[in-house]
């Protein structure tokens, strides 16, 4: 009902080990889809339309779109 | 520690700080809970503040001021430098000891303060805020609370969970990257902005100098500008262009959400205090100031609806942070429109026609008119400023 992708997967990576975890991605997602603690930062598979906006406004360039679909971590 | 209190208090920056503490000097009982280990690190911020925006909460003191600045300069795209001196105008912080420091005025106050405790969601009652969630040191654990204040930043995940919607359009997010770096050789007293397509499009690129010849460095563009060029890109590029061999001390993101306050910043059991509340000025994109404002509003009316035993009187918040900031913000948010659009070509003209007065008759107001002769339109929002 809310992915826009034919697959149903979710397509959008945030690259754990290059992240500075500042927050912008979380303030811009129309989702609250994105899971940021201190130094850990994860998608929120559950809610992720893959909307690609918080692509668009990663300062540094970590989170990327991948068309072969990612593991998330899912909502406990 | 209790295992309830009248006011929570969720993220320990500046406007977190003055909501505590200005809640707490009205004698309720307070917490405040910070995700990171520290308080006021890492840093997030160009650490520029107005010398009359912070001396309203804090005596200012040499250990959080890095450097004293009186010189304001614009640099538009073909290199026209528009100077403008101001007197003692402001600062350069140390924002790592500055956080510090106003979080000790509100335990001084008496507001408890804990840090590495991740709020990951809230608790209700009859549909009313009444606590929150929490993760500390790998446990989950919960805390009630008459009051919450979200002061949790750019994320501002608090107050969506209270059902009001805070998030910000990625068109109005200035996507940030600064860098700290050492042996850059600029005026000390001055803070440099630079505008233009290529340097920072829809926004500007600053270097705000720090002690010891060290300076921040950085820039926003808005997530429209991001999705072609990101601001990691436009620093590199400037960096290697004028910088090439300075030592990097940090290295940091951040987003700044550049737009009007949110519609609603209180709701039942709930407010929303500087970034979270989207209590940034608009124009500057700076929100140590406006936040801790917010913050102290915020506080001094939860400490008064705890004391009245009224728990709606928090609904009064957004009026009075209208009437006391958030109306000038949303004339700068049309200012910031009229500006952040000029052509480069435009950017050089006012420069130019700028440099062209006299030096000691140069003023803010000046630059603003000499602006207004590209853009007239402009006149009416600049004049609102002024009024309001």
């Amino acid at each position: 009902m809310y992915r826009q992708a034919k697959t149903g997967k979710l397509l959008i990576e945030i690259l754990p080990n290059k992240c500075d975890f500042c927050g912008c991605c979380v303030g811009i997602c129309p989702e609250d889809a994105i899971e940021l603690k201190e130094a850990e930062i994860y998608i929120i598979d559950e809610r992720c339309t893959n909307c690609s906006k918080c692509i668009w406004s990663c300062p540094i360039e970590v989170i990327k779109f991948n068309k072969e679909g990612v593991l998330s971590k899912s909502l406990a | 520690m209790k295992s309830d209190y009248d006011i929570i208090v969720v993220g320990a920056g500046p406007s977190g700080s003055m909501a505590a503490r200005f809640a707490a000097e009205k004698g309720v009982s307070v917490l405040m809970l910070e995700k990171d280990r520290d308080v006021g690190y890492p840093v997030r911020c160009g650490e520029a503040v107005s010398k009359a925006g912070v001396s309203e909460f804090i005596e200012p003191d040499e250990k959080w001021i890095s450097s004293h600045i009186n010189n304001f300069a614009l640099i538009s795209p073909d290199g026209t430098e528009a100077t403008i001196e101001f007197g003692d105008a402001g600062y350069v912080l140390e924002r790592r000891i500055f956080d510090y420091e106003l979080a000790k005025t509100a335990a001084k106050a008496g507001a408890e303060i804990l840090t590495r405790a991740y709020v990951n969601g809230l608790l209700f009652e009859n549909g009313i805020v009444s606590g929150v969630k929490y993760e500390y040191r790998g446990e989950q654990k919960q805390l009630s609370a008459k009051i919450v204040i979200a002061a949790d930043g750019v994320e501002s995940r608090v107050g969506r969970w209270a059902g009001l919607k805070t998030f910000t359009d990625f068109r109005e997010m200035e996507c940030c990257v600064q860098i700290t770096a050492s042996n850059i050789n600029v005026g000390k007293n001055t803070l440099y902005f630079y505008f233009g397509q290529n340097v920072a499009p829809g926004g500007y690129f600053w270097i705000f100098p720090k002690s010891n010849n060290a300076a921040n460095i950085g820039l926003g563009v808005s997530g429209m500008v991001g999705k072609k060029k990101s601001a990691l890109s436009f620093l590199n590029e400037f960096m290697s262009n004028n910088f090439p061999d300075s030592p990097i001390l940090t290295s940091i993101a951040g987003g700044v959400p550049s737009s009007i306050t949110l519609d609603k910043i209180s709701g039942p059991g709930i407010m929303l205090v500087g970034d979270a509340a989207r209590q940034v000025n608009p124009l500057s994109g700076g929100g140590i100031a406006s936040g801790m404002i917010g913050g102290s509003i915020a506080g001094r009316i939860a400490g008064e609806a705890i004391l009245r035993n009224n728990l709606n009187h928090i609904l009064s918040y957004d009026k009075e942070w209208h009437s006391r900031l958030g109306k000038r913000h949303e004339v700068f948010e049309r200012i910031k429109n009229g500006i952040y659009n000029f052509s480069d070509d435009k950017f050089n003209k006012i420069a130019q026609s700028f440099n062209s007065i006299p030096k000691d008759k140069r003023t803010l107001g000046r630059l603003f008119t000499t602006a207004l002769l590209n853009q007239p339109s402009l006149l009416v929002d600049i004049a609102k400023v002024f009024i309001i």
